[in-house]
């Protein structure tokens, strides 16, 4: 008796924690397919016809140029961090290489160096090689700044490989590189699956470097672009609303779909971006 | 393995050049520009010694900028560490609730969506004519405020927004911990005739002390590098009376070219994250090899 009454009480202290949760999410998407007289007369109250129209005239008025520009800069730094990574990892675990303890230092001190602390010479830097304001511009800070972490991921994977199975694949004639991919890809590929979904989660919602390195509005990515429609949309609300519901839709897709290898990677290493 | 000497560091070399370029390179360029005075647009710089430490320094916006971030930092600990843990202990609670899994799914849903959209959707959400809280206020009769646009209360606002982000986020890394306890302990302590509490303060965190120390850093780091949810939402305004370390760092290159300031902000944040970090680091690499 008692434990139901407890029971009852816990699930309604989680309920009301939902409902902080989702109401002002519940607030945007109400009133992102609302007219903007709707909004200004009573935002609370319901659409007289849902204005799905909203999200067309978002998505047109430039979002799904920066959705495109957000997926070209992801995919291109996700393949780069994952193959960097995996080919340090790969060398400083299974070879026995002198000086990769002082490597190894060497790359997971990287991990305590904010973006902030980089941010005024990497700007020098990539004016000086004349990749500021292009896509590189933002992908290779995004490479270089991702390595470390993700490195200190797989090494963890790479480490607990037996060795057997690497000898056995000497014998048949493998080279270092076939054992690579033949081997160790296939056996930590849910290590992979990890490690690209907490860096995606980084890159996709990335801004301090996005908002600096990228002038053009042509080349902006998401989270920069928000900005920019924002200031393009002034007055039209409903749709910057709508705007906002777009571009927030993937990762809660992808975590959704995906929430097992999302929690997997998020508690091997714990960063807050 | 038998392979040539020089083919693991041929694997290694990519990474490590990028690592070095990109990370390395320019936090070391960063210490050096905080004795120069330079500017974005000209190769030139003057060396200034410390004048840049002291210009920043004495400059009023500094005590209100500490003020904000460590307000931030503090009341981050208390709520996403503290309240973020208890309700991580209750969703794994001996009365294991039937939606745990989905209770923590949805609090965890902010934490997915980019910072500047959540930026962007508190400035409707806070907005003083047509915003929710105002909005709601009405309906009963409460006096309304102007949220962002108040010097008082914008700091106030912002952190509140964070603590609604990223609340769930620490609750689901502790919950997480709480799951790699071994039931042994935890039946071992039901036999001894613990209760819920003792159970919770004797063995649960204890047994995750290390993930609840990773929580209390990562926090504390993210409130010294906070940055855009302050330019998402009032760009440091009313005045100077949201200003953060990040955002000045920001704005003294970018906004005012004077990219030695920028530099010093920059080593300000280098001293109180890195330490912190290799904490972290040394941490969480403990357990695993």
């Amino acid at each position: 008796m008692k434990k139901s009454i407890l029971k009852i009480l816990l699930n309604i202290f989680f309920v009301i924690l939902c409902i902080v949760i989702l109401l002002p999410l519940f607030w945007i998407i109400l009133n992102s397919l609302k007219t903007n007289q709707e909004l200004f007369v009573n935002s609370l109250a319901m659409p007289k016809k849902l204005q799905f129209i909203n999200y067309v005239k978002a998505w047109e008025m430039g979002l799904y140029k920066y959705f495109g520009n957000s997926i070209l800069v992801s995919s291109v730094s996700l393949v780069f961090i994952l193959a960097l990574s995996s080919f340090l990892a790969y060398g400083l675990t299974r070879f026995n290489t002198k000086g990769s303890a002082v490597i190894l230092i060497f790359v997971l001190g990287g991990m305590a160096l904010s973006e902030q602390v980089a941010l005024v010479p990497l700007y020098k830097i990539l004016k000086a090689i004349h990749i500021y304001d292009t896509y590189f511009a933002v992908i290779l800070p995004y490479i270089a700044f991702r390595i470390p972490f993700t490195v200190f991921l797989m090494r963890s994977f790479f480490i607990s490989i037996p060795t057997e199975l690497e000898e056995a694949a000497v014998i048949d004639g493998y080279n270092s590189l076939q054992i690579f991919t033949k081997i160790i890809i296939p056996i930590t590929k849910p290590t992979f699956a990890s490690c690209a979904i907490v860096n995606l989660n980084f890159v996709w919602n990335e801004f301090l470097f996005a908002n600096v390195f990228l002038n053009n509005k042509k080349l902006q990515t998401i989270p920069i672009g928000l900005v920019t429609f924002k200031g393009d949309l002034r007055i039209d609300y409903t749709a910057t609303l709508a705007g906002l519901v777009i571009a927030s839709l993937p990762l809660i897709i992808l975590f959704l779909c995906m929430s097992k290898q999302f929690v997997r990677g998020l508690t091997a290493g714990a960063v807050k971006g | 393995m038998r392979t040539k000497k020089t083919t693991p560091y041929l694997y290694m070399l990519p990474g490590v050049f990028m690592v070095l370029v990109f990370v390395y390179i320019p936090v070391i360029f960063n210490f050096v520009y905080s004795f120069f005075r330079l500017s974005s647009y000209s190769a030139g710089k003057t060396f200034v010694g410390f004048d840049n430490y002291r210009r920043f320094f004495s400059d009023d916006i500094f005590p209100i900028m500490l003020k904000n971030n460590f307000l931030y930092c503090i009341i981050s600990l208390i709520v996403q560490v503290g309240f973020g843990t208890i309700v991580a202990l209750l969703l794994e609670s001996k009365l294991a609730v039937k939606f745990k899994n989905v209770y923590r799914n949805i609090y965890y849903l902010p934490a997915l969506i980019s910072i500047t959209a959540v930026g962007l959707m508190f400035t409707f959400i806070y907005e003083p004519n047509m915003g929710f809280i105002n909005s709601v206020l009405k309906v009963f009769d409460l006096p309304t405020r102007s949220w962002l646009g108040d010097s008082k209360l914008a700091i106030y606002c912002i952190i509140a927004m964070s603590q609604w982000q990223f609340t769930g986020y620490i609750t689901l890394l502790m919950v997480v911990a709480f799951q790699n306890i071994s039931t042994d302990y935890i039946e071992a302590a039901e036999i001894d005739g613990a209760g819920p509490i003792r159970r919770a303060l004797n063995i649960q965190l204890p047994l995750a002390k290390e993930q609840l120390l990773v929580c209390i850093i990562i926090t504390v780091i993210g409130a010294f590098k906070l940055y855009t949810e302050v330019y998402a939402t009032t760009s440091g305004g009313p005045g100077n009376s949201s200003q953060v370390l990040g955002l000045y760092l920001y704005q003294q290159a970018f906004l005012h070219d004077d990219l030695g300031m920028a530099a010093v902000a920059g080593v300000f944040i280098f001293a109180i994250t890195v330490v912190l970090s290799i904490i972290q680091i040394k941490i969480t690499g403990s357990g695993k090899d």
